[in-house]
């Protein structure tokens, strides 16, 4: 049961990540969007799934105080600031979004706090996930480091990259679910979102070798890891070849599939361990009479039925947003 | 200003603000499951009138619950992780059910509540009704269970770790605390959406419209509080029970009972000192403490003093939040009986005074829920896991002052303003009423902002292109 929770909870983190990195990427491009139309444009293609991406968020954190009450203490107690701010960035950028159609005089206002809100939530994500490779200070599950043991260049220099590879999802989706202008306007944007963020890559491992971080070692000791390098790799080539040949939907596979390879990474070389270096996952999860309950029927019903509720959403949002709307 | 303090605020602060919208959501849920049977039974269009009416105010009181709720499945992580730590083993699967529960019921049934009508059998859509507000009572079943096991914990071992492992789920699930708090708690919701429906009524009377559907809402809500009310005062009674027997100390704080009495006499009104530990202008009934305490005229009822200083929960806040809920709850009584029999005889719709009453009292009962939440949650101080851990000891040992502060005026902001925008919405939503052609057709549960009312940024945009 261990090892369905952990894979539970992987597959909630991913899916978070994939799916509101995307909505949060076009948030962050929102703030260089110039004319109204692009504007609206892009909020079309997200306003029928942003808040089914946000689930995933909620899911992950049921599901690791559920199984995982160690983890979920360590983790949640650490990262108090940049929690407190992921979660008011998430809630500024959605009560903006939905309040930029009902005012007229505030517009920019709520223009402001969308983008905000986005780039807030995808920059702490990414310097908790910065801290975490780098490890977290606790004995025996208890933090006992400071409330901004984060704050270090290598955290923040994540916090940037996983808002480039946000905005880049991002414009890859526009690629896909729109035409004309915003669509021209994203290709351009993706080719360098492509170039910052490979130049992103090549900085973060500089960093890593400079601060020789254990993590690093696994890749030496593993090679099978090598595999996500090269996923990685078919996705940069993919969204090479989707945005020089303007192939719609190509460039969104080929970010997945970066994310897929960095998320991979990271994952398989934090195995068996939870929080890199100090525990497990076995050591990390509930006991079993408190796994089994949760299995029965959040595992085995209500996890699938989310799953199939977000394929349903996607299904019924498919194809392009109609561009021609306004005109009726 | 300690962490400690300021962390049991925001819990407090943001908890609060966060049941407001279950206690509604619950009862309207029920509401609408009642309605959409006496539509399929009787066929008066009048029922899918209210009924269309009272989904799209649950709609925006569901999505802004789920939107509060956010927040609270971080907060047991972020400033108690010495209580999830340890306790997690068990609050940690019952919480995680609360969500998910919510989570199938948001995937399914609400869907096809708000986009079903058409696509479905009226036997299905009525079934998927009440799914809905089992599921929503469901909901609220695994907090009352958490909640219980905090007051009354059962069914656990504490392992090497200091860890609390659950040894008999059944003995959890099945707690007596359980069983009396939880139908206190759903009665509770009920009451109050019944309540918010009769005031709806009552307030159209006033304004002289919509005569038949504010008739219908104001005799429904004032019969369904007739009977519900009486219900709640004999589990209220038995909650009393629960808390006489297992927590003591609490019992006392709520009666101002400072030393054993015997016979004991039951304090009306006073105001209690918790250095002097006396009361100031006390208001007592001689022998009366005992007969409710006990059901006997001899009883020896304990007092405050017996429990050491650092064993005692606050006095005050106990104390005035059990008679302000039970104030409430008389108050709904009085105007439940009284108005449903001026109705039945016809008379009701004349004494603008007493509709003025009614339009008045629709925060009675959340205003009871809350005080109720009070009294119990203060009363079980020091402790946070009855008898077995203080609430000093769940606090995250890592958490400054600072942090803590900034989280508390960043979480007012954000829930102040959720909160506003919600009640001018449902506002709105109850001043155009029922019977209005609907304004924008579906909606989305998470998304409780986007549901009524026009867009006029969208017309400026189609105007000026």
């Amino acid at each position: 049961v261990i090892e369905f929770w952990a894979s539970a909870l992987a597959l909630a983190i991913l899916l978070y990540v994939l799916l509101d990195g995307f909505d949060l990427g076009i948030g962050i491009l929102y703030g260089f969007a110039r004319t109204e139309t692009c504007k609206r444009h892009m909020v079309e293609a997200v306003a029928p799934i942003w808040d089914g991406n946000e689930t995933w968020l909620v899911i992950a954190a049921a599901v690791l105080f559920g199984a995982f009450p160690l983890v979920y203490s360590l983790l949640l107690s650490a990262f108090y600031i940049p929690l407190v701010l992921l979660l008011g960035g998430l809630t500024l950028r959605s009560v903006a979004f939905e309040f930029r159609e009902k005012s007229t005089r505030l517009k920019a206002v709520w223009d402001f706090g969308f983008t905000a809100g986005s780039f807030v939530a995808a920059f702490v994500q990414g310097c908790a996930v910065g801290a975490l490779v780098m490890g977290l200070p606790n004995t025996n599950g208890r933090f006992t480091g400071g409330a901004f043991f984060w704050a270090k260049p290598f955290p923040i220099l994540c916090g940037l990259g996983l808002s480039l590879g946000y905005a880049l999802i991002g414009a890859a989706w526009l690629i896909r679910k729109t035409d004309g202008d915003l669509r021209e306007r994203s290709y351009r944007q993706a080719l360098w979102l492509l170039a910052a963020l490979g130049l992103f890559l090549v900085l973060a491992f500089i960093v890593a070798l400079k601060l020789d971080l254990r993590v690093m070692n696994r890749w030496i000791e593993r090679p099978i890891l090598a595999i996500f390098p090269l996923i990685g790799i078919a996705g940069g080539g993919a969204l090479v070849f989707g945005l020089g040949r303007r192939q719609d939907p190509l460039p969104f596979v080929g970010s997945v599939l970066l994310f897929l390879a960095a998320y991979g990474t990271l994952g398989a070389s934090f195995l068996p361990y939870m929080v890199p270096f100090s525990i497990t996952i076995t050591d990390a999860a509930a006991p079993p009479a408190s796994l089994s309950f949760l299995f029965w029927f959040a595992g085995i019903i209500v996890l699938p039925l989310t799953l199939i509720y977000t394929v349903v959403a996607y299904a019924v949002f498919r194809g392009k947003v109609r561009t021609d709307a306004e005109h009726y | 200003v300690s962490p400690l303090l300021l962390s049991r605020i925001q819990f407090a602060f943001t908890v609060s603000f966060h049941i407001i919208f279950p206690a509604f959501t619950i009862g309207l849920a029920a509401w609408l499951a009642f309605l959409e049977t006496l539509r399929l039974a009787t066929g008066r269009p009048l029922y899918r009138e209210l009924f269309d009416f009272w989904l799209k105010i649950f709609a925006i009181s569901f999505g802004l619950g789920v939107v509060s709720g956010i927040v609270m499945a971080f907060e047991f992580g972020t400033n108690w992780s010495e209580l999830s730590l340890r306790t997690g083993p068990i609050q940690g699967p019952l919480l995680g059910y609360e969500s998910f529960t919510a989570f199938a019921l948001e995937a399914s049934f609400f869907g096809v509540l708000i986009f079903g009508r058409k696509r479905v059998g009226a036997g299905f859509y009525l079934f998927s009704c009440i799914m809905v507000c089992l599921g929503t009572s469901l909901s609220a079943f695994w907090i009352m269970v958490n909640n219980s096991w905090m007051q009354w914990p059962t069914g656990y071992a504490v392992d090497a770790r200091g860890l609390f492992v659950p040894t008999d789920w059944s003995a959890i699930i099945f707690s007596p605390a359980v069983w009396v708090r939880f139908p206190h708690m759903l009665l509770a919701a009920y009451i109050t959406g019944a309540f918010c429906v009769a005031a709806t009524g009552a307030w159209y009377v006033l304004g002289g419209r919509l005569h038949a559907q504010a008739t219908a809402m104001l005799r429904m809500g004032l019969g369904l509080a007739a009977v519900l009310v009486p219900l709640q005062l004999f589990f209220g009674h038995l909650t009393g029970d629960f808390v006489h027997d297992k927590q003591p100390a609490k019992f006392a704080a709520i009666e101002g009972r400072w030393h054993d009495e015997k016979p004991a006499a039951e304090v009306i009104i006073a105001l209690p000192d918790e250095k002097m530990e006396t009361n100031h202008w006390q208001v007592a009934v001689p022998i009366l403490g005992s007969l409710i305490a006990s059901m006997r005229f001899d009883s020896k009822e304990v007092g405050l003093t017996d429990f050491s200083k650092d064993e005692r929960p606050p006095v005050i806040i106990p104390f005035f939040a059990f008679r302000i809920m039970v104030g409430c709850g008389l108050i709904m009584l009085a105007l439940a009986w009284y108005g449903s029999w001026l109705a039945a005889r016809g008379h009701l719709y004349r004494k603008r005074w007493l509709l003025w009453t009614i339009f008045l009292s629709f925060p009675l009962g959340f205003i009871a829920t809350l005080t109720g939440w009070f009294t119990s949650e203060v009363g079980r101080q020091p402790w946070i896991v009855y008898g077995q851990m203080k609430t000093a000891e769940g606090l995250t040992p890592s958490l400054s002052t600072p942090e803590v502060a900034f989280s508390l005026l960043l979480f007012a902001a954000i829930y102040l303003f959720i909160f506003l925008a919600g009640m001018t919405y449902i506002y709105r939503l109850l001043s155009i009423g029922p019977g209005a052609p609907a304004a924008s057709g579906g909606t989305n549960p998470k998304r409780p902002l986007s549901v009524p009312g026009e867009s006029p940024g969208v017309l400026v945009r189609e105007e000026n292109p």
